[in-house]
């Protein structure tokens, strides 16, 4: 197998290279980083027949440009609604097509969605960190930031002509308001804050990045607690900030803080969560810890469904059209 | 009513032991969270001491909250009075003016002359009580109550990796270079991150620590071994 390279003309703010993440590392201040969008990141990989932990380059609104400068090698982007604009040709994100040698891409944001991914069919290496290439935006530590200029070797590349096309999106995702658990530090609100959380809406303001989102709406007052000690945070822990502003703690957020978090979101509702733009609204559903369990339980049956259906290869164009007459031919008969 | 448990969405448990800062519950977080790690449950990804609490995250597949709340309780029968004595961790520091420029500061702020702040500096005896902030960032308590200061007003940017910075009773090193509006009293030149994948952050927590004075001349030398960094 050979290897392909690809020069990145341009990168913008907060493209960086990212694997599933390093768990198990919070108790040392370190939080798992990886995807913002995990089954985007996840329908990637099963789309190109990938192992499901290889790095990619999560592309953020700023855009990424880059030029095959040698070889040729598959690629699958998904994540939002992004523009993708290959060797003259305009598509959207969740697609797999095949960049050779001199080809461009481009890859920008389009109608929505915050996070796109671009998964290769062969092996990114970058800097490992904690046994990980994820790149944890604070510090820079894990694989980094993706630069112009910068040259990226692909190696073991494949061409999989059978998996080429469009891949079906995730229409499983349930389009509600989000879903959180009330607390752990609920005690230190008012009832009214808990009452305006769950019902009032909420905007997502410029302030989002890897490790946050910072909303916008009604105050969410305190009661009383100017100083807690520093408590544990995880990713979707929704932090209270002494003006009473609620941000979302994401993939690169701090493990402990002095802040009272009113909620936390459960784990799979985050992914969409993250696809949200600046100015978007939503809105939070209370739900129990039990219930949470059942919810998330229900949607990794769905979800591992939808991931073994696309990382099905449809075979190449040829393949698809026998298949396509036998199956044609066997419901006429 | 302590200990009292809180889910945290659908994948984490909030063991907490008290609502304000004691030896107390802090010995009772590390002994938790020893108990755990020692013998993790099934479905167990990674526990998070903190000041009061401990957080155990868990697969949601595998097992739920109140699976876990039922082994906490078992644990908590179990635990012994005695409290679990931290690794006793040595660590080097430079106070040259250079490299420690809220020295003099802090000891303007406390009446102290410089050489009383950092004899009450190596005098203390610190504790890692957590990490938070930015990876590798140990909260120590220990800061002898004649040297303390209160945060800065507003944070100083570009604060280089390895300072040894303090706010009230609290002191760390910082492993980034990264804005604190804590004061600069020197420079150590211990890597926190120490490049074994066995035993990649230098502290545990609960472990203590004291410092131990170097010169400017060792520190340079020390700093340059391929090691740091």
């Amino acid at each position: 197998m050979a290897d392909a390279e690809l020069s990145v003309t341009f990168a913008g703010p907060l493209v960086t290279f990212q694997d599933a993440g390093r768990p198990g590392n919070m108790r040392y201040g370190v939080a798992a980083s990886g995807p913002m969008d995990r089954l985007a990141y996840d329908t990637a990989h099963a789309a190109l027949g990938n192992e499901p932990d290889l790095t990619v380059i999560e592309v953020s609104l700023g855009g990424l440009m880059l030029v095959c400068s040698k070889g040729s090698l598959t690629v699958a982007i998904t994540g939002g609604d992004f523009v993708v604009e290959h060797a003259g040709q305009k598509t959207s994100s969740w697609t797999i097509l095949t960049l050779r040698q001199g080809e461009k891409l481009a890859i920008r944001a389009g109608k929505a969605g915050s996070w796109a991914y671009l998964a290769f069919a062969g092996a990114l290496t970058t800097d490992d960190w904690l046994g990980s290439q994820a790149t944890h935006s604070t510090s820079g530590f894990g694989g980094g930031a993706v630069q112009a200029g910068r040259s990226l070797v692909i190696s073991d590349t494949n061409l999989r002509d059978d998996r080429l096309g469009d891949i079906a999106k995730p229409e499983f995702i349930p389009s509600g308001p989000i879903r959180v658990v009330i607390g752990p530090q609920d005690q230190h609100f008012t009832s009214q804050a808990i009452e305006h959380f769950t019902s009032a809406t909420f905007s997502v303001t410029d302030a989002y990045d890897r490790m946050g989102m910072r909303l916008s709406g009604p105050a969410l007052e305190l009661d009383g607690a100017l100083s807690i000690p520093s408590e544990p945070i995880v990713r979707g822990s929704v932090q209270v900030s002494g003006d009473g502003v609620p941000t979302i703690l994401l993939a690169d957020h701090q493990t402990t803080g002095g802040y009272p978090k009113i909620a936390t979101v459960i784990s799979c509702d985050t992914d969409s969560l993250t696809q949200l733009r600046a100015g978007q609204i939503m809105r939070f559903v209370s739900i129990t810890g039990q219930q949470s369990i059942d919810e998330v339980r229900n949607f990794a049956i769905r979800r591992k469904q939808y991931l073994e259906e696309v990382s099905i290869a449809r075979g190449s164009l040829e393949q698809r059209l026998m298949r396509e007459n036998l199956i044609h031919g066997f419901i006429e008969g | 009513m302590y200990p009292h448990f809180k889910a945290v969405a659908d994948h984490a448990l909030l063991v907490t032991f008290a609502d304000q800062i004691s030896d107390d519950a802090h010995a009772s977080v590390i002994a938790l969270d020893k108990a755990i790690t020692s013998n993790p449950p099934d479905g167990v990804i990674e526990t998070v001491p903190a000041l009061v609490n401990l957080l155990i995250a868990f697969d949601p597949i595998v097992t739920d909250h109140s699976m876990i709340e039922g082994k906490v309780r078992t644990f908590l029968e179990n635990l012994t009075a005695q409290r679990i004595e931290g690794v006793q961790r040595r660590v080097q520091i430079c106070y040259e003016t250079s490299l420690a420029p809220d020295l003099e500061n802090v000891a303007s702020t406390t009446g102290l002359s410089i050489d009383a702040v950092i004899n009450a500096h190596l005098a203390g005896d610190f504790q890692v009580l957590m990490y938070g902030f930015a990876p590798g960032y140990a909260y120590m308590s220990g800061v002898s109550e004649n040297m303390q200061v209160p945060r800065k007003t507003a944070p100083v940017r570009d604060v280089p990796a390895g300072s040894v910075i303090i706010a009230g009773p609290q002191c760390l090193i910082t492993t980034l270079t990264m804005p604190t509006g804590w004061s600069i009293i020197g420079r150590s030149p211990s890597p926190i991150f120490t490049g074994d994948p066995a035993h990649p952050f230098l502290f545990d927590v609960g472990d203590r620590v004291a410092f131990e004075r170097i010169d400017l001349k060792k520190f340079e030398n020390l700093v340059r071994e391929p090691a740091y960094g």
